[in-house]
């Protein structure tokens, strides 16, 4: 198989979640001595941005998702560990959790596969993640970014609830707030005070990056 | 299509016996046992169902419910929308500002079974609690198993039930045969299953509510 074949088999078996192909490919372009980087930005990650562009679109549902999600997590067992070799830096720390009283994960998950692809070092706390859990873990992980996830419109009001624990506890200068989740939108992430919200696992990407150099611009300003 | 002779099929009545009655568009979830009280207590109702499966699309609730309204406040003198929020986030209340029109109170259909009080208690209790009700536990292969893709994708179970740690069937009304599909839907789902006798009076009272409530005139 040539690299080209490699990366076009990533991208297509990732979309179709098959991920026993996906360890296959990723293992046969590693012996190819096919950069680990290329496979994941080259291959998997625009094929799971696509996922998603055609779960925006309703062409996919979550079953379609979730697969795609899983294979590209498999590939991604294998990749960490040599990316963190090839001395690739971590660009931040995203400190994450699905809020207290709330168990839906998935949209979160497929956040965090994508942050972490993206090059950040992501800390899951999972889900119900009580206000004192997330200051705990912002203690023990000084992170760039913490990220509230959130799909219930009964438990969307922990966001301010969360976001006043990190002002008692004299934290909220020193961590970006993300949220997200299906029910938030942008004027909601405004009202309770959050420095970011997006839509989608791409778009949290996107803004993730934005917030932190503007942060950092403004900290070696 | 719902069969019951006070809410039947539409095409047989003439415009006058319209005029007098109520267009009440009902979740597919709750068509049925709405269709069931109208028989009941007679009232002159004709329930318009749509797909329960917009749940998992909640987006295109709204736009629906806007669509079939219109189509229907033409005939009818009063509609009524026989949704709670459902996850559309405020759109089904946009929707219902601009027609003039009322909907269920409450967040989902369970908030209507059970009360929202209730309903929360249950979450609070465990906040791993799944609910079914009697339209759920029936086409539960339908609407659960396989618009998750469970069924053609097992593995795929504690991605979404994962942290869930039991099945709460709100039963409107219950026989052994519906208690033995909720029971299955719960094994099927690897969790222990509670029975909470709602009965129906919560939707009677929603959709009585609902109806007698003063309607404004159909929009220009
Ligand atoms: C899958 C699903 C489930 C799964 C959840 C599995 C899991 N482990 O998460 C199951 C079947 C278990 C489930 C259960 C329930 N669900 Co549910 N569920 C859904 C469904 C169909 C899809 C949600 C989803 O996963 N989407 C896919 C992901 C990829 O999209 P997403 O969640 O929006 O995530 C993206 C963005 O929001 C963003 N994002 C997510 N997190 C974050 C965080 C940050 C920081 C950022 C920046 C971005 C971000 O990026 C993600 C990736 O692109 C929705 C309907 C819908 N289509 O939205 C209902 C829905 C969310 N559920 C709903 C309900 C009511 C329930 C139940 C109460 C139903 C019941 N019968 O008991 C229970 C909840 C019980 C409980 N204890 O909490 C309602 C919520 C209504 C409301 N007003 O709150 C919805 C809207 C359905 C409806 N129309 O009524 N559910």
């Amino acid at each position: 198989m040539t690299p080209d074949e490699i990366l076009q088999g990533l991208y297509d078996q990732t979309l179709v979640g098959n991920a026993p192909a996906v360890l296959d490919l990723t293992h046969t372009g590693l012996d190819l001595g096919m950069e680990p980087q290329s496979l994941l930005f080259d291959a998997l990650i625009p094929s799971l941005e696509e996922v998603g562009a055609r779960f925006e679109r309703g062409d996919f549902f979550v079953p379609e998702m979730l697969i795609a999600g899983r294979a590209m997590a498999g590939a991604m067992e294998v990749l960490r560990p040599l990316l963190a070799e090839t001395g690739v830096q971590t660009i931040g720390t995203f400190v994450m959790g699905t809020v207290k009283g709330d168990v839906h994960d998935i949209g979160k998950n497929l956040v965090n596969i994508m942050l972490e692809g993206a090059g950040f070092n992501v800390i899951d706390l999972g889900v119900q993640v009580a206000p004192e859990k997330f200051i705990e873990a912002i203690n023990e992980h000084q992170p760039d970014i913490v990220g509230f996830s959130a799909f219930l419109t009964t438990t969307m009001p922990m966001f301010k609830a969360n976001i006043n624990a990190l002002q008692k506890a004299g934290l909220r200068d020193s961590v970006i707030v993300m949220v997200g989740g299906a029910p938030v939108t942008q004027e909601y992430a405004d009202a309770v005070g959050a420095d970011g919200y997006a839509s989608d696992a791409s778009a949290c990407v996107k803004r993730a990056k934005d917030l932190l150099t503007k942060r950092r611009s403004l900290v070696s300003a | 299509m719902l069969t019951s002779t006070t809410s039947s099929s539409t095409s047989s009545r003439s415009p006058a016996d319209i005029a007098a009655r109520i267009g009440l568009i009902a979740c597919g979830a709750l068509a049925q046992p709405a269709a069931a009280l109208v028989d009941r207590h007679a009232w002159p109702v004709d329930v318009h169902p749509l797909p329960p499966l917009l749940h998992n699309r909640p987006h295109l609730i709204a736009g629906q419910v806007e669509a079939l309204a219109t189509s229907l406040l033409r005939r009818y003198p009063t509609v009524a929308i026989g949704y709670a929020d459902c996850g559309t986030y405020g759109a089904l209340d946009e929707v219902c500002d601009r027609l003039g029109l009322r909907r269920l109170a409450g967040l989902h259909c369970y908030d209507v079974y059970a009360g929202p009080a209730r309903l929360q208690r249950f979450f609070d209790e465990q906040p791993g609690t799944y609910v079914l009700t009697d339209f759920l536990v029936r086409s539960f292969g339908r609407t659960v198993l396989q618009e998750l893709g469970l069924d053609r994708h097992p593995e795929l179970r504690d991605d979404y039930f994962g942290h869930y740690t039991r099945v709460v069937w709100l039963a409107q009304e219950p026989d052994p045969e519906l208690h033995r599909l909720a029971q299955q839907a719960a094994d099927s789902l690897g969790l222990p299953l509670t029975v909470v006798d709602t009965g129906t009076a919560g939707l009677e009272r929603a959709i009585g509510g609902l109806l007698t409530l003063p309607v404004p005139a159909f929009p220009a």
